[in-house]
């Protein structure tokens, strides 16, 4: 079939974006050429700040160098700007009389700086900040001359500013609002910036209304104002706001409103028409930000692939300053509209300031100031609309959510140096990190990490180096939205892959792929093991469990090491064993010559570095049954001696233990789920840091949930106190069956509970007694018959091959 | 000199698996796709010499168990950003019998 003719109008950031999504799912639909008037290939515009600071090359923000194009067959014209399409006979004519016929056509042409219509603005010497030329012309004029006024204090300005003052120039912003970042900011925030950059040597001129431009021989040499003050100026730059470029589609009789015309699939009104960038206006907004330019990108290329399923709803946007040493963020309303409420936290000394507007319970807006470190959670919270009121009291002071180790106690990474170790597992510093986003022009946590490994392992630095991206890009950069496909082979999100398994009652893999459409033949590493455990916890007993959808781990009920060899930690239900267990594991380490023996810290025993193909006869001669230490499944339970033994003891903790232990064996979950029981408040069994963690007193028995001792030490919450051991496990059982039903896979409990609050969980579980015992009805359903997996294999060897290593 | 040596039925390699084979050059993946192409890999990883055998099989490729690099299946070659590749081994399938290409 011959392919279809794309003409992509505009070379710039959000039409090579959708280039690109394009071509990840429909490589081979078009011909495409593309046209930009830029001499340039497509570079990376929101990094032209620091190449005026001196900080970046061209060629470092350089994003499809030409090879690129010619690699994926794209025609690219370069320097060549579109006069007019012929919509009759599909046509764009260049200026130059370049033709191009189309099927499909892309208009992103982008915006260009809004310049002041007052006498002067055509001398020599004034210009705009848009493009490489302009950058090229501040460099040049700041070898030369020594005055530059710019006129605008908003983002584009300031950065402006601190450029021409890095290259040496005495700098003037003139600002006709009352502070700066009028938009961004309050006034408190805008008046801090203002000192900190008067700090910096930049002078500031505000409520001044900018009224000629004065020249002589056709150059600019300084500025009056409507006061009739003036000030010299050898270069004047006007950053006082975009215009979108939609001349040519006006021209070619497409709707425009301010901006090209689209709807929510970034069609025009012409339907082989669509536009997405700077140029659009989508419900009446034109964005200048390059997050919503990428939303619109994606959205924009599905369509454009015929696999017309996504809608753009419009972006709620953040700002950050990219000013080398201000710590600056602000997202929506921030202005206190009617029944808005204001928590603010203001040390002037200290150079911080932080106020965020709540109303009906959700953020709506936050201005931070001197300490960012919480903007993207904020940002986060505001953009999912989340009741907030289980947090309230402790929003002012943030997330804690970095890591607390693997890199040195930091958590804020405007503080580090470039040396530092941002990524304790992968050895990543910082430097490297801001490099690559720069040179390679990274834009999510995503492409961080695949490029740079950081935060690709444990994840716990993933806060820094979100911060560290959030700060080299400035507005560049969007924090994921929490609910994303489960990987690239599909669009559905987690949730939607539960529901659509529970509506259309899939119970294979290649069914539910078929049935939910997924773009690949048998999805990846990813989706697979997901996929897997949605069906079987959906469907127990009648969905087919695929063992080659699960990790190695749960594939041999066995954990792998390093060098290839296995761990294998029996079953000591409660952590109890006895003599006679204890000389059966010696033997068996004896016999199989196993090179370690530990006591892990789930009160077990681990035999390390078994060979594959002992796994099988080892079993065997142990005799006892799989501890489960290398599963998505219930570990262990944790116990102290409780009143058996121990002086203090309320509660028979050890043998709660055992018995939730036995209740819950060959359990999967979305993740590892970990118990304790402790016999009494001093809580030796550490029941503070579980999944479920249970505390006798001597009325009864408190139980917590959420708490996790790993990457990031979570302190499991109060969820309620109950009489009788059996109401324990009544409780904990229903608990764990809505995480297993609801959460997404690899979730902890911490991080399920964290979405949808603590209330709801509570609701659940003690409101809704019925609800309650029918979860936990429905969870002994599923564990009904189960069997111990090594005994099983142990047994039946000729049914499980895979142990076994072929040899020639 | 080609030296194919047979190996195993086809069905004693599981879709979407693999199966070791214990050589005197070393351990060799075998492993079978979803519409039972047959390819061979040796049985370590370029990043930290990761048993590949052990992935996930997805597509024409095995996520390697230790670190999740992903390896081609076809050419050996790590898929992007990683960098590196491992050696394959000439594999066929005739009457349902799997032969490997064992250099000597």
């Amino acid at each position: 079939m011959k392919k279809m003719k794309l003409v992509v109008v505009g070379n710039g950031m959000a039409g090579m974006r959708t280039v690109e999504e394009l071509l990840k799912i429909a490589p081979d639909l078009y011909e495409i050429t593309v046209f930009g008037d830029e001499p340039h290939p497509n570079y990376n515009r929101i990094m032209l700040s620091p190449v005026l600071a001196g900080e970046q090359t061209i060629d470092d923000i350089i994003l499809n160098t030409r090879e690129w194009y010619a690699e994926h067959n794209i025609t690219l014209h370069t320097g060549k700007r579109i006069a007019k399409i012929d919509r009759t006979r599909r046509i764009a004519y260049a200026e130059d009389g370049t033709e191009a016929e189309y099927d499909r056509m892309l208009l992103a042409t982008g915006s260009t700086p809004f310049m002041l219509p007052i006498p002067g603005k055509e001398l020599d010497g004034v210009i705009g900040f848009r493009d490489i030329k302009d950058v090229d012309t501040m460099i040049d004029t700041a070898k030369t001359h020594k005055h530059a006024v710019v006129i605008g204090g908003g983002l584009l300005g300031l950065e402006a500013a601190n450029g021409l003052k890095i290259q040496g120039m005495e700098v003037t912003v003139v600002h006709i609002g009352g502070w700066l970042l009028e938009r961004q900011l309050d006034k408190t925030a805008g008046k801090m910036l203002q000192k900190s950059l008067e700090a910096k040597g930049l002078s500031f001129l505000l409520e001044k209304h900018t009224e000629q431009i004065l020249g002589k021989n056709g150059r600019v040499i300084g500025v009056r104002f409507k006061d009739g003050s003036e000030i010299a100026a050898d270069l004047v730059v006007m950053a006082v706001g975009i215009r979108p470029n939609y001349a040519l589609a006006e021209s070619a009789g497409i709707h425009c409103n301010r901006g090209i015309v689209v709807n929510d699939t970034m069609q025009t009104y012409d339907p082989r028409i669509y536009s997405v960038g700077e140029c659009v206006a989508h419900r009446g907004i034109s964005y200048g930000l390059v997050a919503p330019l990428f939303e619109m990108a994606k959205v924009c290329a599905t369509h454009l692939a015929n696999f017309g399923i996504g809608l753009y709803k419009g972006s709620v946007t953040s700002t950050k300053l990219k000013v080398t040493g201000i710590d600056l963020f602000s997202a929506g309303d921030f202005s206190g509209t009617d029944g808005a409420e204001e928590i603010v936290l203001h040390d002037a000394v200290g150079g911080v300031y932080k106020k965020l507007v709540i109303k009906d319970d959700k953020i709506i807006g936050s201005v931070l100031y001197g300490d960012t470190t919480d903007g993207s959670w904020y940002f986060q919270l505001l953009r999912d609309g989340k009741p907030i009121h289980e947090i309230r009291d402790h929003l002012m002071f943030g997330q804690d959510s970095l890591g607390n180790t693997g890199h040195q106690g930091q958590d804020k990474a405007s503080s580090m140096t470039d040396e530092m170790e941002v990524c304790g597992c992968n050895g990543v510093c910082k430097g490297s990190i801001v490099k690559a986003i720069k040179s390679q022009g990274l834009f999510t946590i995503d492409e961080v990490k695949k490029q740079t490994k950081a935060g690709s392992s444990c994840g716990s630095c993933t806060g820094l180096v979100e911060q560290i991206l959030a700060s080299t890009l400035g507005g560049g950069y969007a924090p994921p939205s929490t609910s994303k496909a489960v990987c690239g082979c599909s669009d559905f999100n987690h949730e939607e892959v539960r529901d659509e398994i529970r509506k259309h009652k899939y119970l294979s893999i290649p069914d539910a792929m078929k049935g939910m459409g997924w773009r690949t033949p048998n999805g990846c590493a990813t989706c697979r093991p997901a996929l897997n455990y949605y069906l079987i916890s959906t469907w127990p007993h009648e969905a087919k469990d695929d063992p080659q959808s699960r990790f190695i781990n749960e594939r041999v009920h066995a954990n792998i090491q390093k060098d290839g060899t296995y761990s294998v930690v029996p079953r000591m239900y409660g952590g109890v064993t006895t003599p006679d267990q204890l000389r059966k594991i010696a033997d068996v380490a004896d016999k199989y010559a196993v090179p370690m023996v530990k006591v892990t810290g789930g009160q077990r025993i681990d035999l390390l570095g078994v060979k594959k193909e002992d796994l099988l006869d080892m079993w065997k001669d142990l005799d006892m049954p799989s501890g489960y230490a290398y599963g998505k499944s219930i570990r262990t339970v944790k116990t102290c001696v409780g009143s058996e033994f121990c002086r203090f003891g309320t509660q028979n903790s050890t043998q709660l233990g055992i018995d939730i232990e036995k209740a819950f064996d060959h359990m999967w979950a979305p993740h590892k789920v970990k118990f304790a029981v402790s016999g009494c408040p001093r809580n030796c069994a550490e029941s503070g840091i579980k999944d479920v963690g249970v505390i006798g007193v001597d009325s009864g028995w408190e139980i917590y949930v959420g708490g996790n001792g790993g990457i990031k030490t979570e302190v499991a919450q109060f969820l309620c106190k109950v009489k009788t051991a059996e109401e324990v496990i009544e409780y904990s059982g229903a608990f764990i069956q809505i995480y297993r039903e609801e959460a997404r896979y690899l979730d902890r409990t911490v991080h399920w509970i964290e979405r949808v609050g603590l209330d709801y969980v509570k609701k659940r579980i003690l409101e809704d007694a019925e609800g309650r015992k029918a979860a936990y009805e429905r969870l002994m359903f599923a564990l009904q018959g189960a069997t111990d997996p090594w005994a099983e294999r142990a047994n039946q060897r000729e049914t499980h091959k895979e142990f076994d290593t072929i040899t020639v | 000199m080609s030296t194919w040596t047979k190996i195993a039925p086809l069905t004693d390699i599981p879709k979407l698996g693999s199966r070791v084979v214990r050589t005197a050059k070393g351990d060799i993946g075998v492993f079978r796709t979803e519409d039972d192409r047959v390819f061979a890999l040796n049985n370590s990883c370029p990043h930290k010499g990761g048993p590949l055998s052990q992935g996930i099989v997805y597509g024409d490729k095995v996520a390697c168990p230790l670190h999740s690099w992903k390896i081609s299946l076809i050419d050996g070659k790590a898929e992007e950003p990683d960098v590196g590749e491992t050696a394959c081994f000439a594999v066929k399938v005739e009457d349902g019998m799997v032969f490997l290409d064992i250099p000597s």
